[in-house]
């Protein structure tokens, strides 16, 4: 990978965590933590891995993503917005009455949104009925979807992966956001899922582990993705939950808690220094 | 009245016919055979999914599949569907407004031996309170067969009940059936008798009984819970000024619940509830459950009066 695409996702998904702060910080609610950790990753699927037209967004042959983790929302809108589905004025509507930003995401609502999530659990479920969807008519799109660590204390996830493994969902790829954290404190202390790679592994799928914030490694992973036969593939990214933000980095309580005025300025402060210009494709 | 044939079997054989001329797919949470999907199953089992034991994912993955463009008709018993998958179909199939149909077979207390654990009591006024959620309980055969029908020609989710048990088929294939449209089965004007599901049958059965003793009471058979066919509940309650409802199912939140909440709105009379009584069930069978539980026309009979002794 060049080193000027490389800075050039950087700047988009530091674009991203502008717009979660902002949404967030204008919403007085939502949640940071885990949008901030899956922004470099939103940043590579949404502007060079899937194939989608931000001008047709109901296009049947896209390929699709669900955030199973939908409290990520702010991130995903950031991504769309970025992209084109929408103004990126709309990201100021977030989580306020009568707005297409619903708190968590809403396919009926938001273009570019695939599946509506929010409900932990669910949204890998649904994204393995999309991908079988497309084996069965011979469809060729690919189903993305993305987890947190704490969402795998659901047993409808290990439902699902049951059930991706049996239907040989290969066009299936989840992501899981091990950024260690969730609500009542660290993963390992509320409700430890480790070893989370060797439980993929036992449940039959392609298992890879990668830092979530370096693009090379993204890129490889999703090599291995698309190279592998019969079997989902299951991405099990370490990531930095408040990524990007040095004061909310590693912090449980930016959670689900929206940074006010004094933080925001602080947090806005430091990703603009380091963005330079702007190079969207 | 002498042809019985339970409902969920009705559910299959629809399926398969449905399945000639249109490109949707059957789930199924390891009860093929008990749903009658398995006849669906046998004939195009490229579009036939089990799921295996787990209708939480069932659910959600139904939903996916509607997501993606494809109608999916969901089935398990009416107590994994609607009791343990209630959350997966609210929030990934009735908020996003999905086409998903799902089959809830072994409604009610007519599941028999299996006991309390699996006789669903509760599933009408669960998926009732749902927004856009359709609500089907056929009577017969026949009605169950033309629901699965129309479900699929509706843009939506459906939830459809089905019963284990076989009970008399009341119409033939010449019957028009309409979602959200009442039918009246029998004409009357001392007191209305509305019924759902296998309760029909038992309705019309008061009906002769009351009819030995000269009362006039109308029968109407309420198919769709949601939408209710509030037009036709207010004609009759205009007419005949006393109600009664009958269903298999907990006297809350079902039947009951939506005629009283029409009626009271709109044109108070006496309404009296048949259906099983805030309890759990038992294990037993059929006819000494449904004797025991009071889903009798005897029963039906002693509250139509009791109804119009009260207007």
């Amino acid at each position: 990978m060049k080193k000027a695409q490389i800075e050039c996702l950087m700047k988009t998904a530091d674009n991203i965590r502008l717009s979660v702060l902002r949404g967030t910080y204008l919403a007085g609610s939502g949640h940071p933590g885990g949008s901030l950790s899956i922004a470099d990753l939103l940043a590579y699927l949404y502007f060079k891995e899937m194939k989608i037209d931000p001008a047709n967004p109901r296009d049947p042959e896209r390929d699709r993503l669900v955030l199973s983790k939908g409290h990520a929302a702010p991130a995903l809108y950031g991504v769309l917005a970025e992209r084109g589905y929408f103004a990126k004025e709309e990201i100021d509507t977030l989580r306020k009455i009568g707005s297409r930003l619903q708190g968590h995401p809403d396919m009926k609502n938001t273009p570019g949104v695939d599946m509506t999530t929010g409900s932990l659990g669910q949204g890998i479920s649904a994204a393995c009925g999309m991908a079988l969807g497309a084996k069965k008519t011979n469809q060729t799109y690919r189903v993305f979807a993305i987890l947190g660590d704490g969402e795998l204390n659901e047993g409808q996830v290990w439902e699902a992966a049951m059930f991706a493994s049996h239907f040989k969902l290969d066009n299936l790829c989840a992501f899981i956001d091990v950024n260690g954290l969730q609500i009542d404190g660290t993963t390992a202390e509320v409700m430890n899922t480790a070893p989370i790679d060797q439980k993929f592994k036992a449940f039959g799928w392609n298992t890879l582990c990668i830092d979530g914030h370096n693009f090379e490694e993204i890129e490889n992973a999703l090599d291995s993705f698309a190279n592998c036969k019969d079997k989902p593939t299951a991405i099990v990214m370490n990531t930095i939950k408040g990524k990007g933000v040095s004061f909310m980095e590693g912090k449980v309580n930016w959670h689900g808690a929206s940074p006010k005025e004094a933080d925001y300025q602080t947090a806005v402060l430091e990703i603009t220094q380091r963005l330079e210009g702007n190079c969207h494709e | 009245m002498s042809n019985k044939i339970a409902t969920r079997e009705a559910y299959g054989d629809a399926l398969v016919e449905l399945g000639k001329d249109h490109s949707f797919f059957v789930l199924d949470a390891d009860l093929a055979e008990a749903t009658k999907t398995v006849k669906f199953k046998n004939a195009y089992p490229d579009r036939h999914i089990d799921c295996g034991i787990a209708e939480a994912n069932m659910i959600s993955v139904a939903a996916g599949l509607a997501a993606a463009g494809h109608v999916a008709y969901a089935s398990t018993f009416a107590m994994f569907a609607a009791g343990r998958a209630f959350e997966q179909i609210r929030n990934s199939v009735a908020y996003p407004k999905l086409n998903v149909k799902i089959g809830a077979t072994h409604g009610g207390i007519t599941v028999g031996e299996d006991g309390a654990t699996h006789q669903c009591l509760e599933d009408l006024a669960l998926m009732r309170t749902l927004p856009g959620m359709t609500v089907i309980n056929p009577a017969d055969a026949i009605e169950a067969k033309k629901a699965v029908e129309a479900a699929y020609a509706i843009n939506g989710p459906v939830y459809m009940r089905f019963g284990r048990y076989p009970v008399p088929v009341l119409f033939d294939e010449q019957y028009s059936f309409e979602i959200g449209k009442g039918v009246k089965m029998t004409d009357g004007t001392d007191v209305t008798l509305v019924a759902t599901g296998i309760m029909v049958s038992i309705a019309l059965e008061a009906a002769e009984l009351l009819k030995a003793e000269g009362i006039k009471a109308e029968v109407i058979n309420i198919h769709t819970i949601k939408p209710l066919d509030r037009e036709l509940i207010l004609a009759s309650a205009h007419k005949t000024g006393a109600i009664v409802t009958a269903e298999e199912h907990s006297i809350i939140g079902g039947l009951g619940s939506a005629v009283a909440e029409c009626v009271c709105e709109n044109h108070p009379v006496p309404v009296f509830r048949v259906g099983i009584e805030d309890q759990f069930g038992q294990s037993g069978g059929v006819v000494e459950l449904l004797t025991a539980y009071k889903l009798t026309p005897a029963h039906i009979a002693a509250k139509a009066k009791e109804a119009i002794a009260n207007k």
